[in-house]
C-alpha cells in the first residue's frame, strides 16, 4: 500500500454499474512523513475516508476487490485511513 | 521480490475488514547494494518483523491472498522473510 492524502472529490453520476454508490476522491501520493511525492490521482472510496485525511490505498487488480462487485475497471482504492506512523 | 528495511509502524484503526488483525509496517526498498532506492511504502507483516529488519516484501495481490486466505483483502505488499544474509558469487553482504 502507499501513502495519499485526500485532496478533492470528483463527482461522476453516469458510471459503470459496479461502481454506483462509490465517491471518487483525488488524492495525492505522498511519502512516510506525509509529505507530497507524486501527481494526484483518483481513487475509489471504499470506506467513507474524508477530506484532507492521510490514507493509504492500494492499485492494480487489488482496488477492485473492496468493492461489492470486485470485477470492475477500477485502478486504485483507499483501503485505510493512517492515524499514525511511528518510527521507534 | 525486493528487499526492504523496516522504518516504522502504522496504527490504521479505520480499514478496510479485510485487513483487520494485520500490522502494518513501513518499509524502505533498498537496492542491490543495500542503500535505499525508491518511496517507502506500507507493507503487511507475516513473519513478526520489526523496525531494523532487512525483510523480503513479495509486492504481487495473487500471493498475498494465497498466504493470507482471504480471497478479498486489499493488498500487494506482504512482508514474507526476514533476511539474515545476502551471498553473492563474488562478496558476501553480511546484515548489519
Amino acid at each position: 500500500m502507499h501513502f495519499a492524502r485526500v485532496i478533492g472529490r470528483v463527482v461522476s453520476t453516469r458510471k459503470v454499474a459496479p461502481l454506483v454508490g462509490y465517491r471518487l476522491l483525488w488524492i495525492e501520493p505522498t511519502d512516510a512523513e506525509g509529505q507530497p511525492s507524486a501527481k494526484p490521482l483518483v481513487a475509489v472510496d471504499t470506506g467513507s475516508y474524508g477530506d484532507d485525511e492521510w490514507v493509504y490505498y492500494v492499485t492494480s487488480r487489488e482496488a477492485s476487490l473492496p468493492l461489492r462487485d470486485p470485477f470492475c475497471a477500477v485502478d486504485a482504492a483507499i483501503v485505510g485511513k493512517i492515524d499514525s506512523v511511528d518510527r521507534g | 521480490m525486493i528487499l526492504a528495511r523496516v522504518t516504522g509502524t502504522v496504527t490504521s484503526t479505520h480499514k478496510d475488514p479485510e485487513l483487520a488483525d494485520y500490522k502494518l509496517l513501513v518499509v524502505q526498498p533498498l537496492a542491490i547494494d543495500g542503500h535505499d532506492e525508491g518511496e517507502e511504502m506500507i507493507a503487511v507483516d507475516r513473519v513478526d518483523a520489526g523496525i531494523g529488519d532487512k525483510v523480503l516484501v513479495s509486492r504481487e495481490g495473487t500471493g498475498a491472498r494465497q498466504v493470507t486466505g482471504r480471497e478479498r483483502v486489499p493488498l500487494q505488499n506482504l512482508i514474507i522473510g526476514v533476511v539474515d544474509r545476502v551471498d553473492f558469487l563474488n562478496q558476501t553482504t553480511a546484515q548489519e
